[in-house]
Formats: structure tokens, C-alpha cells, sequence
């Protein structure tokens, strides 16, 4: 009886049901065929374009491998897949050790804490562009350090990294880390103060010490923020393009080139888009080489907890 | 009353009576990357003169990463079927997008003016795409320039060399007394310009036709080819340390300022010698670089021009493709930019020294045959082998490569990308 009669509060409250389930899908909708498109979509079309002829503009003329065996014989991307593995490396590691030894001074309930930590998490506020620019001011030998150490009396000192070859990738490592170690320090000062004190308090009333306080308990439970951090960093280190084209525009030669410019010069200033296309496809590969694992081990951790 | 302004009121006559005889006016929407203050008043010379022939001007200036990223939006919108009017394209590019089959035929405007008998060959063939005209010539821009000093040259007893042999004696000079003999900017392009000047220096124009223009491998893996990177390494010698990523005006005003002795830039350094309020003559002196002065290297910048279906803005394209290449428009211009007009036999009375020497030699060798297309100025080969030729070289310049290393990864570079 009850299910043949609709009273109009019934009948409007079910439409609201609707409404309640359909409108998050509604609203999502946009944004998720725009990824669709825009992410998935263009992975798939950039693959497409690597194995075509394109020079100047798409040509889907097919011709199998041939840019990937081009691309494995140029020196130059093996200059720029090595610079990456350097300054990812680096970067990745200099970053999370300055960063967790930051926060962790930083934990010590000191004075002006607040100020400190806006100093350090200040570079981050700033593009990759700011940071390029003045660090290149800073490493240049005619304007900068070596020409202020200099004059401060020490004739011999010498910091010629910018302007030579062998060493310029590690001062696009040094301005990276500058940039982001700060921001590391406020991810993992937040995952300090979540730390249930009575913890470390129950470890004091045992006996250990405060480094191994620190190395045994409070470092292995922020798992989590190490997760963030290498993922945030390592995003940032793979596609790494403003701050080498300030600081250094690939150079000397092409010296301390990264696979992001290198891809951009060969697809956009050079006309050989197929060939840039490949690039950035290994690129794309290498990533999920280093991506998919390390979330497959974190997530299935956290599904065994 | 001189011909020059009989012409002119004669094509201005011309241009209200085809105005009030067809009444068609039309848009040209022109794509370029001619920004800064002196490029952007040469524009608006052109802008002015479509509009006083009743068509508008749509401006769509992209600025940054000389011409790339305008190059970038050119693609984009040449995707989507909504190429602009007329767009900033120069040397073998315009054989690429005329392959794309994109580009308009001008030989009605071309064969109207003659423009057969006003370009030089070398030239007109750049701005053709199978025999028919498909973009027109804006200006010149010679190359293989040698900036000088001649107070440090005076003050280190050296002379001005036209040599490479002399040069070397110069620079260790200049050196001796405390200055840097080559104001040097460590960026690729400015490497290969130097670089491309000594090849057609020690080369000649037959070699330079086979190694930078036809990208022969055998000839760029010579023995003559590695003879130009041994003279490319002694230039290195007398740079200083800090020059790698410098900009090119940087070492201008190296210089200007008296700290360097010599810089081989194209002719726009000029333009920076200038605004430092220097005199031609006595504060700067300009010599083509060494064993080139029977040569020149030429960038001329240019407009292709696309199919457009719109009658009135073809119609405007056609007017803008005329202008451009009339005097008036070529002289003004060219003032304003500091290059010389690309049209042969026009009054040098305007022009300033340096660009009257490149009119002559520009006339000179078009009639010999020396007259070539730069290869570090987009102008000689497909930008894939450009880059690959930019990459060997500045990997030379960076490192302690051998020349013969240098020739051989030339070769197989080069062959690489083609």
C-alpha cells in the first residue's frame, strides 16, 4: 500500500537523492574528461608521433623505431639523461637530509621559531626563474662569490662551476636544493608536531637517548612524509626546465642540458617533433620505472597496516 | 623633382585609385617577434603604409625565445586551419611550410614589380617554393662582421688583422698588455656565427656551398674542415673563462668599454655601439672578419604569407607582399633596424658606413657568386641539421675535443639528423 502511494515530500526527497548522487559525477565530469584528454589523451598522441617522421608538424607517416634508435645514438641525450640522473639523485637526497635536519633543529621549541621558518620556507614563494637568475649572479666567477672572496683577500680562491663543463650540472643542483629544501623542512616540521609525545615521553622513561630517540622512533614513523617528499621532489627534479634555462641554458655547450630542454629543443626550435616526441616518451618511461614501485611498496604497506 | 618622390606619388596616386575603383579593403593579421624598441618602429613603418591604403593591421606580436615561441603559435594555429595572414619565416623553413602546402602564390605581385631583377638570386631562390614566390624579403643582415677597438689595439701596439695568421699576433698582443683579445659570448648561436665565418674564411664559398649549405658529410669531415676547427681553437685561446652563456651584447659592450679588443657579431652590434654614444671611425671600427672580405654571409628576414580565402584580406596581403618590397618601405625600415634593404640598386645617401661597405660588398658578391646564405642564422640548412651542427660546435668550445674528433662527429652528426 505504502509503495503505491508517492506523497510529494517522498517523490521530491528521491529527486534530491538523485541529485545527491549524480551531482559530485556531475561535477567532477569536466575536470575528469579533461585529464582524460589532456593527460591520457595527449600521452597516447605523443606516443603515436614517436613513431611517425614528423618533422615540422604531425605526419603520421609510420616508421616503426627509427627516432628511439636516433635518439639512442645522439651524445647529446646521453649528456642530458646523465644530468638527470645526477641531479635528480642529489637533489632528491640533499633535499630531504637538509630539510629533516632543518625541521628537526626547528623542533627544539625555540625562540622566533615562527620567523626562522618563514625565512627558510621564503625561496620557495619564488619561481624557478627568480632563483635561476640570481643564483646565476651569485656563481658567476667575474660577479659574484669568487669575485667577492677575492677582494676579501683570498687571490687564489676559485668557483668556477657555472662557466665549466664538467662541473655546471651541480650548481643547478645547488640552486634547486636552495629553492626547495625549505619546503621539505615545513613537510616534515608538520609531521614532527603529529607525533604523539607520549611516545617519545614512554622512550625517555626507558632510557634512550635523544638521537636514538630521534633515529629509532620519531624518523621510521615519518614514513609518510618521506613518501610525499621524494614524490613532490622528485616530480619537480624530472621536469626540471625554467631554473637550467636561467642558470645555465643547458651550457656550457650543452654540458648541464636535462631531457626536459632537450626535448623542447629538438620538438620546438629544431622541427623534428617526431624525434622529440621519442624523447620525451623515454622520459615518460623512466618515470614509471621509478614511480610505479615505489607506490606499489608504500601502498601495499599502508593496505597491510 | 627627383624619380624617388615622382614614384611615390605615383604609387600613392595608384593606391587611392585602386581604392576607390575596387573599394575592397581588407585585414592582414601578421605574425612576428619584432618587439624591441628600434624592430617595433620598423613595423610600424609597414603598418602605416597598409593603412593609409584603407587595410588594417592586426598585430600579433609573440616576443621571447628569438622567434620560438612565435614559431610555437605559428604551428598551432597552422594546425587548426587558422593561419594568419602573414607570418615572420625565414631561409629553408619556407621550403618546409610551403611542403605543407599552406602558403599562398605571390608571382602576380612579384611578376608586377620584377622582383627577378631586384633580388639577387641566392635570394629570390630562398623565397621561393618550387620557381614561385611565396614570401617576400624584408632585409640583410651581414655576418661575418669584426668589431674592433682601436684604443686597445693602439694601446697594445697591435694591428687590426685581415688574417688568421695576423690575428694571432694581434690577439697575443692585446693579450700581453692586460686585455682580452675576443670579447666571446659562450652561447651556441654566437659559436657557430664564428664558426661559420672561419669555415668560409679558410674554406672558401665552394666549400662552405658543400659543407654548410649542402651538408655534404665527406666535406664536413675534411681535412680542410678540421683545419677550421684548429683555427676555431686558437681563436679560444684568447677569450676569457667567464664567457660561457654571456649574450652577445654583453660582449659588445666589452668592447665598448675597452676591455676586449675585438668581437665577430653580425651587423646589429652596430646598434649597440650607437646607443652607447660611440663614433664609427675613432671609438669602434668595423672589418669583415678575417680572409672574408671577398665573401658575404647573409640572415634577410622575411614574410611567408598564407592561403587565405577571405577576398578583402587577400587582397591586403597582396598590397602588404607589394610594400614591403617598394623603396620607401625597404629604406625606412632598414634605417630603423640597422640592416640594409634586400632590393638591389637603392640611394646609399641614408645609410651610415658600415651598412654603405655591406651594400657594397652585398652587390659585389651577389655578382660573383661569394654572396651565401648564413647557416647559424637559420638561413642555410633545415634547422634539425642546424642544431646538430650547433651541437658539435659547442661541445667543441666547451671541451678539449681534438679538431679531427670535432670533423668526424660533424659528419656523423649531421648525417644523423637528416
Amino acid at each position: 500500500m505504502t509503495s503505491l502511494v508517492h506523497t510529494p515530500t517522498a517523490r521530491k526527497k528521491s529527486l534530491f537523492d538523485h541529485l545527491e548522487i549524480f551531482l559530485p559525477k556531475l561535477v567532477l565530469a569536466p575536470t575528469f574528461i579533461a585529464g582524460i584528454i589532456f593527460v591520457y589523451g595527449f600521452i597516447l598522441w605523443t606516443a603515436v608521433l614517436s613513431f611517425t617522421k614528423s618533422r615540422l608538424l604531425p605526419k603520421y607517416e609510420f616508421v616503426g623505431l627509427y627516432q628511439y634508435v636516433k635518439l639512442f645514438t645522439n651524445d647529446r641525450w646521453w649528456v642530458a639523461s646523465k644530468n638527470l640522473l645526477v641531479f635528480g639523485f642529489l637533489f632528491v637526497v640533499i633535499c630531504i637530509v637538509l630539510g629533516l635536519l632543518l625541521a628537526i633543529l626547528l623542533d627544539q621549541r625555540i625562540r622566533i621559531e615562527g620567523a626562522i621558518r618563514t625565512i627558510y620556507l621564503y625561496p620557495m614563494a619564488l619561481s624557478f626563474i627568480v632563483t635561476g637568475t640570481a643564483w646565476k649572479w651569485i656563481l658567476n666567477p667575474s660577479l659574484g662569490l669568487e669575485r667577492l672572496v677575492r677582494q676579501l683577500g683570498f687571490e687564489n680562491f676559485s668557483f668556477d662551476w657555472l662557466v665549466n663543463a664538467d662541473m655546471s650540472i651541480y650548481t643547478v643542483v645547488i640552486a634547486g636544493v636552495w629553492q626547495s629544501s625549505g619546503f621539505v623542512m615545513a613537510l616534515f616540521l608538520a609531521g614532527l608536531r603529529g607525533i604523539d609525545d607520549a611516545i617519545i615521553k614512554a622512550a625517555q622513561v626507558d632510557g634512550a637517548s635523544l638521537p636514538r630517540i630521534y633515529w629509532r622512533i620519531i624518523i621510521p614513523s615519518m614514513r609518510p612524509v618521506f613518501f610525499s617528499a621524494v614524490i613532490i621532489l622528485s616530480h619537480i627534479a624530472i621536469k626540471s626546465f625554467d631554473l637550467v634555462m636561467v642558470l645555465t641554458r643547458g651550457g656550457p655547450g650543452y654540458s648541464s642540458d636535462l631531457p626536459a630542454t632537450f626535448m623542447y629543443a629538438f620538438a620546438f626550435t629544431r622541427s623534428r617533433l617526431a624525434f622529440g616526441a621519442a624523447s620525451a616518451m623515454v622520459m615518460f618511461g623512466a618515470v614509471m620505472a621509478i614511480i610505479i614501485p615505489y607506490l606499489y611498496s608504500e601502498l601495499r604497506v599502508k593496505r597491510n597496516e | 623633382m627627383n624619380p624617388k618622390l615622382l614614384r611615390n606619388i605615383l604609387a600613392i596616386c595608384l593606391a587611392v585609385g585602386m581604392l576607390a575603383s575596387s573599394a575592397i579593403a581588407g585585414e592582414v593579421e601578421v605574425l612576428h617577434w619584432w618587439t624591441s624598441g628600434g624592430e617595433a618602429k620598423s613595423v610600424a613603418v609597414l603598418k602605416d603604409l597598409l593603412e593609409k591604403e584603407g587595410h588594417t593591421w592586426k598585430d600579433m606580436a609573440v616576443a621571447g625565445g628569438a622567434g620560438a615561441n612565435a614559431m610555437t603559435v605559428l604551428k598551432s594555429r597552422a594546425v587548426s586551419g587558422n593561419p594568419p595572414t602573414a607570418a615572420q619565416v625565414k631561409g629553408p623553413q619556407i621550403q618546409q611550410w610551403g611542403d605543407e602546402g599552406v602558403l599562398t602564390n605571390l608571382d602576380d605581385v612579384a611578376m608586377a614589380a620584377n622582383w627577378d631583377k631586384l633580388l639577387p638570386k641566392v635570394v629570390a631562390d630562398v623565397m621561393k617554393y618550387k620557381g614561385r614566390y611565396v614570401a617576400v624579403p624584408v632585409n640583410v643582415h651581414k655576418i661575418n662582421w669584426m668589431w674592433a677597438n682601436p684604443e686597445v689595439f693602439k694601446k697594445s701596439g697591435a694591428k687590426i688583422p685581415t688574417t688568421w695568421a695576423e690575428f694571432e699576433t694581434a690577439a697575443k698582443k692585446i693579450q700581453a698588455a692586460g686585455f682580452i683579445p675576443v670579447g666571446w659570448g659562450g652561447q651556441n648561436w654566437q659559436e657557430a656565427t664564428v664558426w661559420e665565418s672561419i669555415v668560409l674564411g679558410i674554406g672558401g664559398s665552394d666549400f662552405y656551398k658543400k659543407a654548410l649549405i649542402e651538408a655534404d658529410p665527406e666535406a664536413l669531415g675534411s681535412a680542410t674542415m678540421v683545419k677550421c676547427f684548429d683555427t676555431l681553437r686558437m681563436v679560444l685561446q684568447y677569450i676569457d673563462k667567464d664567457a660561457p652563456g654571456r649574450d652577445w651584447n654583453l660582449a659588445t659592450s666589452m668592447v665598448i668599454q675597452g676591455k676586449a679588443g675585438m668581437q665577430f657579431m653580425g651587423d646589429w652590434a652596430k646598434g649597440e655601439f650607437k646607443a652607447a654614444g660611440k663614433k664609427f671611425g675613432t671609438d669602434y671600427i668595423a672589418m669583415p672578419v678575417p680572409e672574408t672580405s671577398n665573401g658575404y654571409l647573409f640572415n634577410v628576414d622575411s614574410f611567408i604569407m598564407f592561403n587565405v580565402k577571405d577576398a578583402g584580406a587577400k587582397k591586403a596581403q597582396k598590397a602588404m607582399a607589394r610594400l614591403i618590397m617598394e623603396p620607401k618601405f625597404q629604406e625606412v625600415f632598414n634605417i630603423n633596424k640597422g640592416s640594409i634593404p634586400c632590393r638591389l640598386g637603392m640611394s646609399r645617401n641614408p645609410f651610415d658606413f658600415p651598412a654603405i661597405y655591406s651594400f657594397d660588398t652585398f652587390e659585389a658578391t651577389a655578382a660573383s657568386g661569394a654572396l651565401l646564405p648564413s647557416m647559424a642564422h637559420e638561413m642555410a640548412v633545415f634547422p634539425a641539421i642546424r642544431g646538430a651542427m650547433f651541437d658539435v660546435v659547442t661541445n667543441f668550445c666547451n671541451s678539449s675535443m681534438t679538431s679531427q674528433k670535432a670533423a668526424e662527429n660533424l659528419a656523423a652528426e649531421v648525417k644523423n639528423a637528416i
